[in-house]
């Protein structure tokens, strides 16, 4: 008998590429951006029906949610200036078309020289799970046995942001966008909550799904609905505390793996009896930074005062 | 308990059903205010049925709590994006269903 569920699968992976599809046929910005959104949801069901949790929270809070805000801001930035211009085949989209197609043949490569059905890296991961510190796998491959990979990720956030603050600049005089009693209300209601939540995917992630990036996706959703309101205005004098915000995470998890490479171990491999507690830091200080820096880059420029000429230039 | 498990595929082939139904309002409805009607109405309604038959399935009364979280936030935050976007629909003077229906039998 067949599984009912494969049924459910199927629909799902044909959902999933028709609404890719869908986000590159679309030519209006507004629906591309709710067509990636809903791809990002479906995908994360998908990460769910591939029993991978971790993965699926990080594409749905990171992906979909962080993501989907950034692109609506960018648009609502882009506003007078249209993104919707008829596909036209001209350099540029040749030369990204075939570096696509040549990252799908590397891909279909890769899965083709995989071995099938041969044995993952469970075992291994399974067997060192005592001695990595935290009780859940995925937290284990993340924070220690791959922790280099992971520090690279938030060297990725950082380096965004550096990016952005190199290009747009300029402190919001407009009035605060008028959004009503319901949505004052709900702020009030879901800030506390979601720092709970925040904290709550941060700490979990060491026995369970969860971790740094998720919990860093919802802490900045907090700093979206502060900036949304304006409840929080980033000032040229706030510089100086985001600045140490978004290069804790880095510098801090960089330090711990250099500091334990003394007395014949290696770079990143933490003594057995400090695991926790160290992966557990690093993780806290990591999520400061993701969320400082996801909320920074919503707001989207450097908040520092722009005389007319430059403003101009 | 076979009795638990029964009245929990209730609850939740319910719930999917009021999803379906606001789903076609959605598809069906002729403008934005008829559209977040369906949708928040069935939508509200389906997720406390399905959360119910979760929380009937759970096996635990931490998993409980946090269906009841779930639920809780999601219908919080739902009926919030709902009201903001009746409330921009109109102030950008967004036409009601008599209107609309104008306008189409115009074009």
């Amino acid at each position: 008998m067949i599984d009912v569920l494969i049924i459910f699968d199927l629909v799902l992976a044909l959902a999933i590429i028709a609404i890719a599809a869908g986000v590159l046929v679309l030519r209006d910005a507004f629906a591309m951006i709710v067509c990636f959104v809903v791809f990002g949801l479906l995908s994360a069901l998908a990460w769910v029906r591939l029993a991978a949790p971790d993965v699926a929270l990080a594409e749905a809070a990171i992906g979909t949610g962080v993501t989907g805000a950034l692109l609506l801001k960018t648009l609502a930035h882009l506003r007078g200036r249209t993104l919707s211009a008829p596909l036209r085949m001209d350099g540029p989209v040749l030369a990204n078309a075939s570096l696509c197609a040549l990252a799908t043949l590397a891909g279909i490569g890769a899965l083709l020289a995989t071995p099938i059905g041969g044995p993952g890296l469970e075992g291994l991961v399974a067997q060192n799970l005592l001695a990595s510190g935290v009780e859940h796998p995925v937290t284990a491959v993340l924070l220690n046995y791959r922790a280099f990979d992971t520090l690279m990720e938030v060297v990725v956030l950082l380096v965004a942001i550096i990016a952005v603050w190199s290009v747009e600049r300029g402190v919001t005089r407009a009035p605060a966008p008028v959004m009503g009693e319901v949505y004052a209300g709900f702020a009030r209601l879901i800030l506390p909550a979601a720092v709970i939540v925040g904290v709550y995917l941060l700490w979990v992630g060491a026995i369970a799904p969860g971790g740094a990036f998720q919990g860093g996706a919802v802490l900045a959703a907090i700093g979206l609905i502060l900036l949304i309101t304006r409840a929080y205005t980033p000032l040229p004098a706030h510089r100086g505390a985001a600045r140490i915000a978004f290069v804790i995470g880095t510098a801090l998890f960089a330090a711990v793996a250099l500091f334990v490479a003394q007395g014949g171990r290696a770079t990143f491999e933490y003594p057995a009896a400090y695991a926790k507690s160290l992966i557990l830091i690093i993780e806290a200080v990591v999520t400061i930074s993701i969320a400082a820096t996801l909320a920074a880059l919503f707001h989207g420029r450097e908040p520092v005062a722009v005389t007319v000429r430059e403003a101009r230039a | 308990m076979i009795i638990f498990e029964l009245v929990a595929a209730l609850a939740i082939m319910a719930g999917a059903g009021f999803f379906i139904a606001g789903t076609v309002g959605l598809v069906r409805f002729p403008d934005t205010f008829c559209r977040l009607h369906a949708l928040t109405k069935a939508d509200g309604l389906g997720l406390a049925l399905i959360c119910l038959g979760a929380a009937l399935l759970a096996g635990s009364a931490g998993e409980i709590a946090r269906l009841v979280l779930i639920w809780l936030l999601v219908a919080l935050s739902a009926a919030t994006c709902a009201h903001l976007v009746a409330r921009h629909a109109r102030a950008d003077g967004q036409a009601h269903r008599e209107d609309t229906s104008q306008r189409e039998t115009r074009r």
